[in-house]
């Protein structure tokens, strides 16, 4: 137990712990809404995540942002974020669509759309993973050597960005923590609106409360499900983009440790509901970064877990209950 | 189709059932010295491949008993599995030096006390939260035997116990030859018999049939259990909880005592493995693991012994078989699972009760023309 270390720099820790966190919880928000519209845990969302990181670092070197500076940088990094929520959203999408919807349809028991998901997740892990051989396929690998080489290892962006660190009352914080705790927080608000107040949104608390007097009220339920995908793709984009920030490398399988912290993070909040991903992943991710100051790095995710049992064990739903349609038995 | 066939076999008269359930298990004792050509695995030794087999069919069996029976979603199952491994483990060589068959009760009853551990405060919490906090124990256990350095840490633990041998060391009671297959001609192979029983290094058949022994007494007992009053009061609990503590089943001690049986199957599949290995370290119980231990359960049929055996074996056999495509198993593995997903949700054997609810439903469907079909489906 490291107490002086821990004490000494607990502002610090716990800034990047929130920014940890942040990431988690708008991964979170995918596995969170869909389970609360179709109770489903939807394993291959982590994997939609991967593809947003993926997106980032192919249109950062595209786009050649190493040499870039100033509103030029700005701009390659915004198209960044953009290509990052376009392809995630992209993927949620065709996920839903292979292997989700006749399933759903079907009213398939839900382990079975358990195990569909998980092989799916594998196949689009895979289908990164072995991104140089299948661009062998085309004879494209030397072309694309930058963007399908190293496709078993790490690929990074490290050194496309400044990192500037300033000084608050002797803390030292790094922009890039605040950003994205900024950018997160700002998109979750956005989204809890979203759903609070539009249209579309007021179909999706109405779905996952009651499915089938949803659809006789008019609320078309594949379509439903469809922008509940949507929306979680999106915001697994903006993770993967804000992750890319904060981290630079990525790899075929950075996905399933994230998916399964995030998911961690939404059962932990309440599963089912907005603001608990939220609360649930920030929570995780300072108690995460406390948690290897105080026991040592190798000790990380072990803290994480028996976190979660012990909230679960006090309050069975977790911290904010389940409520994205509100009273669900 | 397969109801049919199940009609046909229950209609034999008893002692010729017996027979063929006998000659049945002569087959699979004999497979790996038949060396049948197209099934035999090229490349890797095929006894090895079948134990492996074995061990995925007893981890599905057990696996079976928690998430087919109970209705308790599991996604940490190697925990107890890595359990059995390393008790043993540290029981005949890190820490001390027991034989072997002392060994395994020891593994067997830790992996059941921490199936009670884990279960007692975790069962009370509701389906989909239980899985994700029995991913959490599975992960819990492997990074602490990382963690570790009583348990080996990273590097684990070497030279675990092999079985004893009967008879003599250099040819056992005696020899079995396997056969050989060319093109048309079947040959005896005498050049390299299988000693029995002789557990070595190099030839893996004898460590078969012990895992093919383990699956055949852990079958006998999931039959007895599962036709008697705690069998019916896991599936019970399972379609209903509320309905079944009404009806006078304690509810929890039923799920616990799912939960602890199959930790107890788990931990003994663990501990064979660990004594086949002879080396055991963290990678062996990836969460990975969990999830196709899980993927043999469902696939196969949840809810149907002969369901989960057969994804048992297509689970682990399949992947030996077409080592060739090597880089791209997985992704077939994936897409495979999908695809059986969605052409049969109800898994490939589904448990007979499954098959005659939908047939029910069926029929009411028809008696009920102009309603809505498949509305109604009731979740099974």
């Amino acid at each position: 137990m490291n107490f002086e270390f821990f004490f000494n720099n607990l502002p610090e820790l716990t800034i990047t712990g929130l920014a940890f966190g942040a990431i988690y919880a708008l991964i979170a928000l995918g596995y969170t809404m869909v389970y609360g519209v179709l109770q489903l845990i939807n394993f291959a969302h982590s994997e939609v995540f991967m593809y947003g990181t993926f997106a980032t670092l192919w249109t950062v070197i595209a786009l050649n942002a190493a040499d870039a500076n100033g509103v030029k940088l700005i701009a390659i990094l915004i198209v960044a974020l953009f290509a990052s929520m376009a392809l995630s959203a992209l993927i949620a999408l065709a996920l839903e669509r292979v292997a989700y919807r006749r399933l759903i349809e079907r009213d398939a028991p839900r382990l079975i759309a358990l195990i569909s998901a998980i092989g799916a997740s594998f196949v689009l892990a895979e289908l990164m993973g072995l991104r140089d051989r299948i661009a062998g396929w085309f004879g494209l690998d030397d072309d694309l050597s930058e963007y399908v080489g190293k496709a078993r290892i790490n690929n990074s962006m490290a050194g496309t960005l400044e990192k500037p660190r300033f000084d608050v009352g002797g803390v030292s914080i790094s922009s890039i923590d605040i950003i994205v705790i900024v950018a997160a927080v700002g998109m979750m608000v956005l989204l809890d609106q979203f759903v609070r107040r539009s249209r579309l949104g007021k179909g999706i608390r109405a779905t996952a409360q009651d499915p089938e007097t949803a659809s006789l009220m008019g609320v078309n339920p594949t379509r439903t499900i469809q922008v509940t995908f949507l929306i979680g793709g999106l915001m697994a984009g903006v993770a993967a983009f804000l992750y890319m920030l904060k981290i630079d490398t990525t790899k075929y399988d950075v996905g399933f440790l994230l998916g399964v912290k995030a998911f961690t993070a939404a059962v932990l909040g309440g599963i089912g509901n907005l603001r608990g991903a939220l609360l649930g992943g920030l929570v995780l991710g300072v108690a995460e970064n406390w948690g290897q100051a105080l026991f040592g790095g190798e000790w990380r995710d072990v803290i994480a877990f028996v976190l979660l049992v012990l909230i679960l064990l006090v309050r069975p739903t977790g911290l904010l209950g389940e409520s994205l349609g509100k009273a669900r038995a | 189709m397969n109801i049919g066939f199940r009609d046909k076999l229950t209609g034999l008269p008893k002692p010729v059932r017996i027979l063929l359930w006998i000659l049945l298990a002569l087959f699979a004792y004999a497979l790996p010295l038949l060396e049948l050509p197209i099934i035999s695995t090229p490349g890797v030794d095929f006894g090895g491949v079948l134990f492996t087999v074995t061990i995925y069919c007893l981890v599905a069996l057990g696996l079976n008993i928690v998430v087919g029976y109970a209705g308790l979603l599991d996604l940490g199952y190697v925990g107890f599995y890595a359990i059995g491994a390393y008790t043993v483990g540290i029981l005949t060589s890190f820490h001390a030096n027991w034989p072997l068959l002392l060994a395994i009760p020891v593994a067997v009853v830790a992996a059941m006390i921490s199936g009670v551990i884990l279960g007692a405060p975790t069962l009370r919490v509701r389906g989909d939260y239980l899985a994700i906090v029995t991913l959490g124990f599975g992960e819990i256990i492997r990074l602490t035997a990382v963690n570790l350095e009583w348990l080996g840490d990273a590097r684990g633990i070497k030279n675990i116990a092999k079985p004893p041998n009967i008879g003599d060391e250099k040819t056992g009671l005696f020899e079995i030859p396997h056969l050989l297959w060319g093109d048309g001609t079947v040959l005896v192979d005498t050049e390299h018999p299988t000693k029995f029983l002789v557990f070595g290094y190099i030839d893996q058949v004898p460590y078969y049939w012990m895992g093919l022994t383990a699956v055949i007494i852990v079958l006998i007992a999931d039959i007895l259990i599962k036709s008697s009053r705690v069998g019916r009061a896991w599936e019970a609990t399972r379609e209903d909880e509320d309905a079944a503590e009404l009806m006078g089943v304690p509810t929890f001690k039923f799920k616990l005592l799912a939960f602890s049986t199959g930790a107890f199957v788990g931990g003994l599949a663990g501990a064979l493995y660990a004594s086949r290995q002879g080396f055991i370290n963290p990678l062996s119980f990836l969460l990975l693991y969990s999830i196709l231990f899980l993927a043999a359960v469902v696939v196969g049929g949840q809810g149907n012994r002969w369901g989960v055996l057969l994804g048992a074996i297509l689970v682990a056999y399949l992947p030996q078989r077409f080592r060739e495509f090597d880089d791209f198993r997985v992704l077939a593995f994936g897409a495979a699972l999908v695809l059986l997903a969605t052409l049969r949700p109800e898994g490939l054997i589904p448990p007979r009760r499954t098959v005659r609810a939908k047939q029910l439903e069926q029929e009411l469907d028809e008696l009920e023309q102009g309603t809505d079909e498949g509305e109604e489906a009731a979740r099974v």
